[in-house]
């Protein structure tokens, strides 16, 4: 058993194992921090943007003005931003049989494996999971699209050339395996693969091995995984959450007694509380706009947000804030709004009892009515109509590279007056902005990652008490940040395995059962026998059958009488003959004396010896040597009273 | 050998208080507690006290499953659980949580506030019974206890419908409730996978229809209320809130818009509309088309369809009033009943099935002047017509589903005998497979043939594998030898000698030793090369080794040669084997003795 690690990213992973026969592939994590080293994509024409003086290098050797920009001291790439893919050499992903999606951020890498890669397997995820990572695929093509970018810019990956650059770049890892987005036909084409499933739906795959999504309460429709065969388990821990917020709570005693539990997704700000960071958020949104400051949100368009905005709809009214606007704005604003009412299966009891009376189960159904919250796919269109300030705008990418959210950058970055708030953390703050220094604009960084922190996790895995477990090698050090902190990684016995970007672990697996069912018929056949108390064994002779994975026992089929014509031909395979069974036990000499007397053998001479006796069966010139743990029949010339002594022995012994 | 118990309380040969007893690997199940819509004594529910004769029924039940909210499969509940006594878990989907205790105090409403009844259940025990209820979701499997496990799937009737899959160990029962095979306006069909349950519980209502394409049906429907509205005529469509009603506003809205027509539609009472509002936050249950597009367009947000209010029946001008309730019996379909009856421009459509007594049954039959409270008689002229858009599958479509499930046995419910009767011959000759259609307190017994599921050693069964050639070829079969090991409830095949280890067992040898006498005039060393050539050209496929401190091994068995001190071309062959090798030993020591 293997996993092939293609993903460095521990909250973005991409892992494949190698399960009994099966190729399974764990989620599909699309690293797009690469994005950081790009130019943003304004949406109207930048006068700053397209002024920005191209890169020089010292010695002056080198001419990458048309792709290298420079803003207030860093270098960025002046082309259409570009992902870093999960590793697409470690293995053929032609081989993959399946992929496990655990929630909507873990996808996002689909399309570059399922498409032109020779891929034919089936994806599984839940109905939120594949409908709101439909939106986030669809919002990503759609800030790419709209603002086509003509330069690609490929000289500065040269690896001479990128030696030479600053940092970041000079660090950037595989930069020529970077790609840009995919498009909606491959988007539709990947997502057409996949096949829904629900909590704890037992889907089996080949017969072998069947795989179970669990809850991770970490957002609508996020599942970790069981992966088992009757006495494998392996569990799969991907972003899971034990804060109450709006999804299904997790289900952790399903994840108990694993051999393996392969652990990723946990906080990226262990450090960060997330209900001190609502209540900052909340504090400074009110700040700003009572001084007559904008607000800026930069944040996805499905999860978070869902929360922030059942916060505001309770803060509102008491901060006063009635009559300020608060806008949305994403190509896929208004369906994410409305997907969120409609998965009330998926959604926490408190949410889940809303529907039943009925209700809409989020809050922001009735700050749309109110239009106190208005949404728009742009800021073209009906926005620079609608458009009121001071505001709250929600808008993406938290990246701040690409989507409206690059447009109110440039309007609102000059004025001391507004606030930038950032709540993804998947992006460390200072890197985003840095494209748009010098800034007068606050920012505030309060970063909301409900996922589990070192703490919650360890209380989780002495609870459901893994054998082993695999984590990435950062969760086995404390962050580069904070090396002292030694209570901000994992400390387990045994110490985990941990993994890093292309690494291939051998899982810790001995297999030594299989399931394997006996057709009545034999099983009526077997006679068991008690060999202690409570234990009793009974020999099996049958024909093995394994099809699909899955094995079964027939009663030995009796020779068919052979048709006297074929006899020539021997079409016929010897029916398997059942070997002698071992045999256990020892013969009571009195006893075998008694029976032997009554079978006519009278004239026994016994001897004493170290180990046992020796019967001397005068008559029949035959000796017996009666021992603890053996007994030696010699017997010449009498074949009929051999084979009467032998089964008068075995009368004593049991057979195995 | 273990059986399978299926013993209908209601719905055996009957449409009606559906609620079946199910017992299977010693769990018993059961499945929906509905009451009879053409009773109104004890009749009513089913017969609880079969299942005992005094006490509660949690030690009796495992679990009761509802199907879906419809009162002849729900109505019985709040009886069962809160009257009776039964505290175990009760399961249905999430739609029918939400739906099932509305329909449940409009029936208690109806039967006490309006009929008078006491001895009835209160609205404080619908809530309580309804604290009982766990959801259900699709194809969620859910573990009932450590044995018993239930699994839902789309059954399409009504929002929130669903079949259920229910397994013990290796024995499995379906139970279908109420489905539909084809999607509708608003639903989509009913879907299970190739599962192989020992008996599959199918509902039979259309089980000797195949109905006409149901464009038809709306075709005719349409065109009914066009025709009424073109001549001025005010149309009344008694419904009941959940599910056609539904339906039927999706047709009618698609129809005004395409046809751009002006007439009003209304409907009547605040449920309608209410109900309206369940199908938009649970649209993940309904069809395709809906779940795709509701985000452009919720197709539960209606822009001709408005509320209805008392004073509007008296409006001049053509108009379509969706009220409730659907047999006329009481309420505001009966008010505005009364007020269009004496036009002949007017017209009712009757939906849905009809009740004895009540006023829709009677005007169906043609009855044209009726008694009403007080000696007062309404003379019926307005147009009275009958459509069935009930979503049950018909002969056809049950032949489908028992194609897509493979049951082992099929067993009949919910339908009229003779239909059964003949489905039944249809079904048993098309599938060979029995049959059953027990009537109401009638036990159908199942004979079932599980296998043992037991664990083998990997060990054994690479040998075994192995022995099978290199490739696995699975039209070949191999054999295979060991030793199962039953302790407590384990089951373990192990190699005997794994057997022995594992039980803390010392092996007894048994040998045999032989001597054969024989005259040969070589040396001792020649005969035994010769016995190992005789035997080498004797057996084949054997191993047969000479080793160099003179014996030779033929498997493992032994045979020496000695000969006697006096006479040295006297030899005596020793041989000596263990009673594993027996059938060889034997079989060489009668060989060496020619």
């Amino acid at each position: 058993m293997k996993l092939y690690c293609l993903s460095g990213h521990p909250t973005l992973p991409c892992n494949v194992l190698k399960f009994k026969s099966t190729t399974i592939m764990l989620d599909c994590g699309l690293d797009t921090t690469s994005v950081l080293n790009f130019l943003p994509l304004p949406l109207v024409h930048s006068p700053r943007l397209s002024k920005l003086p191209g890169w020089i290098p010292k010695d002056g050797t080198m001419n990458l003005e048309k792709e290298l920009k420079e803003c207030a001291g860093r270098v960025f790439v002046d082309s259409q931003p570009e992902f870093c893919l999960p590793e697409r050499e470690l293995l053929d992903l032609s081989t993959i049989d399946v992929i496990l999606i655990s929630n909507y951020h873990c996808m996002m890498a689909l399309p570059y494996i399922t498409e032109h890669t020779g891929f034919t397997g089936t994806v599984y995820a839940t109905e939120p999971t594949l409908q709101i990572g439909r939106l986030l695929m669809e919002e990503l093509v759609n800030f790419m699209e709209r603002v086509p970018k003509a330069q690609s810019a490929t000289s500065w990956k040269n690896k001479d050339m990128q030696r030479m650059l600053p940092g970041p770049l000079k660090d950037a890892v595989d930069v020529w395996t970077w790609k840009r987005c995919y498009g909606m036909q491959e988007v539709n084409s990947a997502l057409s693969r996949v096949q829904l499933v629900g909590y704890s739906q037992k889907v089996e795959l080949f017969g072998a091995v069947q795989v179970s999504p669990l809850s991770s309460g970490y957002s609508l429709g996020s599942s970790n995984w069981i992966i088992q065969s009757h006495h494998e388990k392996v569990a799969y821990v991907s972003g899971s959450s034990l804060l109450t917020t709006h999804p299904q709570p997790m289900d952790q005693s399903s994840l108990k007694n694993s051999d393996v539990l392969i652990l990723t997704g946990l906080t990226q700000m262990p450090t960060a509380n997330p209900d001190g960071m609502l209540g900052e958020f909340c504090s400074n949104l009110a700040m700003t706009i009572r001084a007559g400051g904008n607000v800026l949100v930069p944040c996805y368009s499905s999860g978070v947000i869902y929360d922030l905005l059942e916060c505001l709809y309770q803060f509102i009214d008491s901060a006063n804030l009635g009559t300020t606007p608060f806008y949305f704005i994403s190509p896929v604003a208004n369906s994410s709004l409305e997907f969120s009412q409609i998965f009330a299966e998926w959604l926490c009891h408190n949410k889940q009892s809303k529907v039943y009376l009925p209700e809409p189960p989020f809050p922001h159904a009735e700050l749309i009515q109110t239009n106190k919250l208005k949404h728009y796919p742009s800021i073209h269109g009906d926005f620079s109509s609608d458009f009121r300030q001071p505001c709250v705008v929600f808008t993406g990418h938290p990246s701040l590279r690409f989507g409206d959210v690059v447009h109110f950058m440039e309007l609102w970055g000059k004025s001391g007056l507004n606030t930038i708030i950032f709540t993804e953390p998947d992006f460390s703050y200072l890197d985003a902005l840095a494209p748009y220094q010098p800034l007068a604009m606050k920012c505030v960084y309060c970063p909301i990652d409900t996922r589990l922190n070192f703490h919650q996790v360890a209380k989780l895995l002495k609870e459901v008490q893994p054998l082993h477990v695999v984590c990435p090698e950062q969760y086995t050090q404390p962050p580069m940040t904070q090396s002292h902190r030694s209570d901000l990684m994992l400390e387990l016995q045994p110490p985990p395995m941990p993994y890093r970007r292309c690494s291939v672990l051998n899982l810790p697996f001995r297999r030594r059962y299989e399931r394997v069912y006996i057709l009545p018929e034999l099983a009526q056949s077997l006679v068991p026998t008690e060999v202690k108390p409570g234990v009793s064994i009974a020999t099996v002779s049958a024909v093995l059958h394994s099809k699909d994975n899955k094995h079964t026992l027939q009663s030995v089929p009796k020779p068919p009488p052979v048709p006297p014509t074929k006899k020539r031909k021997r079409v016929m395979e010897e029916p398997p003959v059942a070997p002698k069974p071992l045999l256990s036990g020892a013969v009571p000499l009195e006893a075998f004396l008694a029976t032997l007397q009554k079978h006519g053998i009278t004239e026994v001479k016994v001897e004493e010896t170290a180990d046992g006796h020796i019967l001397h069966l005068q008559a029949e010139d035959t000796l017996i040597q009666l021992e603890e743990d053996g007994t030696h029949i010699v017997c010449d010339n009498n074949e009929p009273l051999r084979t009467t002594l032998r089964d008068l022995v075995l009368r004593f012994l049991q057979k195995l | 050998m273990p059986e399978i118990k299926v013993t209908p309380l209601g719905a055996g040969q009957d449409v009606g208080r559906s609620c079946i007893l199910v017992s299977i690997g010693g769990k018993n199940i059961m499945l929906d507690c509905g009451m009879h819509m053409g009773y109104n004594d004890d009749r009513r529910f089913p017969d609880f006290s079969y299942v005992t004769q005094n006490g509660r029924l949690t030690d009796f039940l495992d679990c009761v499953i509802i199907s879906h909210f419809h009162l002849d499969h729900c109505g019985a509940l709040p009886y069962m659980s809160e009257m009776v006594g039964y505290d175990g878990p009760i399961y249905m989907t999430h739609p029918t949580k939400a739906i099932c205790p509305i329909l449940l105090e409009d029936f208690r409403k109806i039967t006490v506030d309006k009929k008078g009844e006491t001895n009835f259940f209160t609205s404080q025990m619908i809530k309580d019974c309804m604290k009982k209820v766990v959801p259900l979701n699709l194809h969620q499997t859910v573990q009932v206890d450590d044995e018993l496990e239930i699994k839902a799937y789309y059954a399409g009737h009504v929002l929130g419908a669903a079949m259920v899959h229910i397994k013990v160990g290796s024995e499995s029962v379906v139970y279908t409730g109420d489905y539909n095979m084809t999607p509708d306006r608003h639903l989509g069909a009913a879907w299970i996978d190739k599962c192989r349950p020992d008996i599959l519980i199918s509902e039979s209502t259309y089980a000797t229809t195949i109905r006409d394409s149901k464009r038809c049906r709306e075709r005719d429907f349409l065109k009914k209320v066009h025709e009424s509205i073109e001549r001025g005529g005010k149309v009344l469509i008694p419904v009941f809130a959940l599910g056609r009603a539904q339906e039927l506003c999706i047709l009618l809205e698609t129809f005004w818009e395409r046809m751009n027509l002006k007439a009003p539609i209304y409907f009547s009472t605040g449920l309608t509309e209410k109900a309206n509002h369940y199908y938009k936050l649970f649209i993940t249950w309904t069809n395709q088309k809906i779940r795709k597009t509701f985000v452009q367009r919720n197709m539960f947000e209606f822009k001709h369809i408005k509320a209805f209010d008392r004073s509007y029946a008296d409006n001049p001008g053509p108009m379509v009033v969706f009220a409730t309730p659907g047999m006329l019996h009481a309420g505001q379909s009966l008010q505005i009943f009364k007020k269009w009856a004496g036009n002949e421009k007017n017209m009712v459509i009757m939906p849905g099935y009809c009740v004895q007594g009540t006023i829709g049954h009677k005007i169906l039959n043609g009855q044209r002047k009726l008694e009403m409270e007080g000696r007062a008689t309404l003379d019926v002229k307005l147009q009275v017509e009958y459509m069935s858009f009930s979503a049950h599958a018909d002969a056809k479509g049950i032949m489908q589903l028992i194609r897509m499930a493979e049951p082992r046995n099929m067993l009949l419910v919910h339908g009229e005998a003779a239909k059964m009767e003949f489905l039944k011959g249809k079904i048993e000759q098309e599938f060979s497979i029995d049959c059953y259609m027990p009537a109401n307190g009638e036990t159908v017994a199942v004979k079932t043939n599980p296998s043992v599921p037991v664990d083998m050693s990997v060990n054994l069964l690479k040998r075994e594998m192995a022995l099978g050639g290199p490739l696995p070829d699975p039209k070949r079969p191999r054999s295979m030898h060991g030793t199962l090991i039953m302790k407590e409830s384990s089951l373990k095949l192990v190699s005997s000698e794994q057997a022995l280890k594992e039980l803390a067992l010392n092996e007894h040898q048994l040998r045999f030793t032989c001597r054969v006498a024989l005259q040969d005039p070589h040396s001792d060393s020649e005969t035994l090369h010769r016995i190992y050539t005789h035997l080498k050209s004797l057996l084949k496929g054997y191993t047969i080794q000479h080793l160099p401190d003179g014996t030779v091994m033929v498997e493992s068995i032994v045979i020496k040669v000695s000969s006697s001190a006096e006479d040295a071309n006297a030899k005596i062959l020793l041989l000596s084997w263990s009673y594993q090798d027996e059938d060889l030993g034997s079989f060489l020591s009668s060989v060496l003795k020619k």
